[in-house]
């Protein structure tokens, strides 16, 4: 049997992921502008998007094609899907962060966390190209399965979606926190008023919540084939091995904010906490107990 | 009985509970929403440490090495369980907890929506603007308002009923069902690993192309069985090895030596009888046996070796399977032989593709037998093996041996080249390397629980599921003078309740026309 890596466009889908990242800034930059512009027009409403925020719309949307395009070339370079390492794990993950973004922008008033979602992306694709970065590789013999491509794009899925709802998370404990009432500072100010121009508190916090259910519905999906690929490749569907704990420990904490959105005194703020809490869990899942614990699971692909 | 409570005396007045109402009081406050809240996030926490230290279950070798060093620390932490958190009292507790305030919380709650499910929607309520989403409609021909209303709805999926001009109706009690579903299911996860872990057993072996395995306790190189696990568990089978064939990728240039694909062809039969069937056994796809699944899980090379002594008898003929020590494969094999006059033993290094370091040392530099090569150390004495104690056949002890040829013993070490013979020192014979084998480890396993978590889990997926997001709302319908009024009510999460009432509204008018 027998392989095709191609080197040569795995080079070429870098550059299109790092074509991406110059988009994504411009898209960044003229986000960040746009709210800057907000603080200093002192409006009491927002309306429609304005031409700057269409603008950096549009930014993102070039952004995410090259993206998506440096996705499908590392697959192809790599004749397998593009997701088995952090490097691939990292770039296919936040084309579906921004591709979701995007998709959802036509449904729902999100802009508020536009600045945030482009800015992360940068950051994501930043660490992965500096720092995840690993040539083409094949697969070893455990992780040639379909339960891969499964078991990770439904992760991936599910981790975009907790990313999201992390960024209205943070938005509504801004807009609803105490030294934002009533504010003293000219700095707090101007942030007060950006942020009052954006959908009220409410409406944030549901939205959070749509995001957090998807989420907890595919990460809980997630954690099932991953069990039915580990009774395949390992012999057991469950050994507590560190990427299953913390697995299990974040699904926990989501099971835990779906309760509090149910309990008296835990709606709101705390439920909030709970649901970034739960987001850095998942981000330290990928981080941390990839590079540093010991485990089955290594495929970060660094040594 | 009554119980005092003496122990608040002084000013603090408390009122005397019976010994019904502590129970009662506990019962409530352990099956109460922020107890299993609190629960959930403690046990989250509780699992935190298990990925921070080594666990027995998992990681056996990294215990050992932890006690290693940190022989202060270790003894400490295990009396914390630490070192098996996932099987400790205190993470037991926390579970065993959560899930009697859960049978707790789910069973009233079962009998709640049971009795929702058979009984009627409730009456409009007064001041439908009240209601999070309404509408008041000016329409002329409102007569009959209730009773269209009452079909619209019913073919909506409502649950409807007609009150003289006003009409209630509700949908989504798969919400709660879903919801209890979920809830049950997780009971039913918990029961099946409970059960099923205790009938598991799982059996480890290594077998060289050409070897057979029988299923019985003695021919495992190591097993771990179940609580509830008995040998006449294990059903009758065979499994030869009859070829490994492994591929490494030679093509391309990042990823030279890198393994693509392991495949272990095996005969079986499940009676002596019976003509041997043909199977293939790789890394994701195990075979199935009667009573047990069996996993390739790692493989090398077994190099065949025959020695004979001075007068040219066969002492020794086989292959022992060496261990990998890297990925291009140097293999660390022992050979012991013991029926001698004079017992001596051998340390061999494989190497598949040999290459020289600068240093003078030996290495591999792919992992194929291209150009292999054996090296041995030879050392004489007592093998202590007659003592009856199990040895590891794995590890040569030296410790009543003396070497005598390789290292500094001043006779040079053995290399072999593959088929050839060399004169072993001492006047012990002679070694021939005759072939390279292959071997495979298998692992057997069972595990009659995993469909059964499977099928829970699923259910309880199916259940979080229709739960999340079937939403559950009331409509109500009300003709008034000038015309008619809609309004709706959210029970939970529910993304549409303002589009509903417009669409009830449009619906209503829109028959009209026809
Ligand atoms: C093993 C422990 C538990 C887990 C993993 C768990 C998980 C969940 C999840 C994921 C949800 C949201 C999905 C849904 O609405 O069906 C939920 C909802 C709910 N759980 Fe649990 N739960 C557990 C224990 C409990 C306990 C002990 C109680 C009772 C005190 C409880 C009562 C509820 C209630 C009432 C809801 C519905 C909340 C709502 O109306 O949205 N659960 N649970």
């Amino acid at each position: 049997m027998g392989i095709a890596l191609n080197e040569g466009l795995s080079q070429i889908s870098l550059i299109f992921i790092y074509a991406a990242m110059a988009i994504y800034t411009a898209a960044f930059l003229t986000f960040a502008n746009h709210l800057a512009r907000l603080a200093s027009e002192k409006k009491k409403v927002r309306g429609a998007a304005t031409k700057i925020e269409r603008i950096a719309i549009v930014l993102m949307i070039i952004g995410a094609v090259l993206h998506g395009v440096g996705v499908v070339l590392r697959g192809v370079a790599a004749s397998r899907v593009p997701w088995a390492n952090m490097y691939e794990f990292s770039i296919t993950g936040s084309f579906v962060v921004v591709s979701i973004f995007l998709l959802a922008l036509t449904i729902k008033d999100i802009r508020l966390i536009a600045t945030f979602v482009s800015g992360f992306t940068l950051l994501i694709l930043g660490s992965a190209t500096s720092i995840f970065y690993v040539e083409v590789k094949s697969l070893m013999p455990a992780l040639q399965s379909y339960w891969l491509v499964i078991h990770v794009i439904v992760a991936i899925c599910a981790t975009a979606f907790f990313n999201i709802a992390a960024g209205l998370s943070i938005a509504y404990l801004l807009k609803s926190a105490k030294w934002a009432q009533k504010p003293k500072k000219e700095f707090v100010i101007t942030i007060k008023r950006i942020l009052d121009l954006f959908p009220n508190v409410e409406k944030i916090e549901r939205l959070a919540y749509r995001f957090n259910i998807i989420g907890f519905i595919l990460w809980s999906f997630t954690l099932i084939a991953g069990a039915i690929w580990a009774e395949r490749a390992w012999h057991r569907y469950w050994g507590w091995d560190t990427k299953e704990v913390w697995t299990f420990i974040i699904w926990t904490i989501y099971a835990g904010y779906l309760h509090a959105n149910a309990t008296r005194g835990w709606t709101g703020k705390r439920s909030a906490w709970l649901a970034l809490i739960g987001f850095a869990a998942v981000l330290f899942n990928f981080t941390v107990v990839n590079l540093f614990f010991k485990g089955l699971h290594v495929y970060s692909g660094l040594n | 009985m009554v119980i005092s409570s003496s122990r608040f005396d002084g000013d603090i007045t408390t009122p005397e509970l019976s010994l019904a109402g502590w129970s009662r009081w506990t019962w409530r406050q352990l099956t109460s929403m922020r107890t299993a809240l609190l629960l959930l996030l403690l046990l989250a926490i509780a699992a935190v440490p298990g990925s921070i230290y080594p666990q027995r279950s998992a990681d056996p070798n990294g215990v050992t090495q932890f006690f290693d060093n940190n022989p202060e620390l270790a003894p400490v932490l295990d009396a914390m369980q630490l070192f098996d958190v996932y099987t400790s009292v205190w993470f037991s507790a926390i579970y065993i907890l959560l899930f009697i305030s859960l049978i707790g919380c789910v069973v009233p709650r079962t009998g709640v929506h049971y009795q929702a499910l058979r009984s009627a929607p409730p009456a409009a309520p007064k001041n439908f603007a009240r209601m999070p989403a309404s509408a008041s409609v000016k329409y002329a021909k409102n007569t009959d308002i209730a009773e269209r209303a009452e079909t619209l709805l019913r073919k909506l999926g409502y649950r409807v009923v007609r009150n003289g001009k006003a009409v209630s109706a509700e949908r989504g009690y798969l919400r709660e069902t879903g919801n209890l579903v979920f809830h049950f299911s997780l009971i039913g996860v918990l029961i099946a690993v409970g059960v099923g872990g205790g009938l598991s057993f799982s059996g480890q072996r290594v077998l060289v192309e050409g070897e057979t395995f029988v299923n019985n306790l003695a021919s495992y190189d190591s097993f771990s069985p179940g609580t509830f696990f008995n040998e006449s568990r294990l059903q009758p089978f065979s499994m030869s090895l009859d070829k490994f064939e492994v591929d490494f990728d030679i093509k391309n240039q990042t990823n030279v030596g890198t393994p693509l694909d392991f495949r272990a062809f095996v005969s079986s039969k499940v009676s002596p009888d019976l003509v041997p069937q043909s199977a293939l056994i790789r890394v994701n796809e195990p075979l199935a046996m009667p009573g047990a699944n069996i996993y390739l899980t790692g493989n090398g090379y077994a190099p065949h070796i025959t020695i004979r002594d001075a007068e040219g008898n066969v002492v020794f003929a086989g292959a022992n399977a060496f261990l990998p020590q890297s990925t291009t494969y140097t293999s660390l094999g022992v050979i012991k032989v013991p029926d001698v006059e004079r017992q001596f033993g051998i340390i061999a290094f494989f190497y598949p593709t040999v290459d020289k370091l600068t240093t003078g040392a030996l290495t591999s530099i792919y992992p194929a037998p291209i150009d292999p090569l054996m090296t041995m150390n030879v050392y004489e004495g007592d093998l202590g093996l007659d003592g009856g104690v199990p040895t590891n056949v794995y590890a040569l002890d030296t410790s009543k041996m003396k070497q005598i040829a390789g290292g500094k013993s001043g006779t040079k070490g053995l290399q072999l080249a593959l088929g050839e013979t060399v004169e072993l020192p001492n006047g012990l014979g002679t070694v021939t390397f005759d072939d390279i084998r292959r071997f495979a480890s298998l692992d057997v396993s069972y595990n009659p629980g995993g469909i059964w978590v499977l099928l829970f889990a699923l259910l309880s997926l199916a259940g979080v599921t229709t739960s999340l997001l079937v939403p559950r709302r009331r409509v109500w319908v009300r003709q008034t003078t000038e015309g008619f009024e809609v309004a709706a009510l959210a029970r939970g999460d529910d993304p549409i309740l303002e589009k509903v009432v417009g669409e009830v509204v449009e619906k209503l008018k829109a028959k009209d026309k026809k």
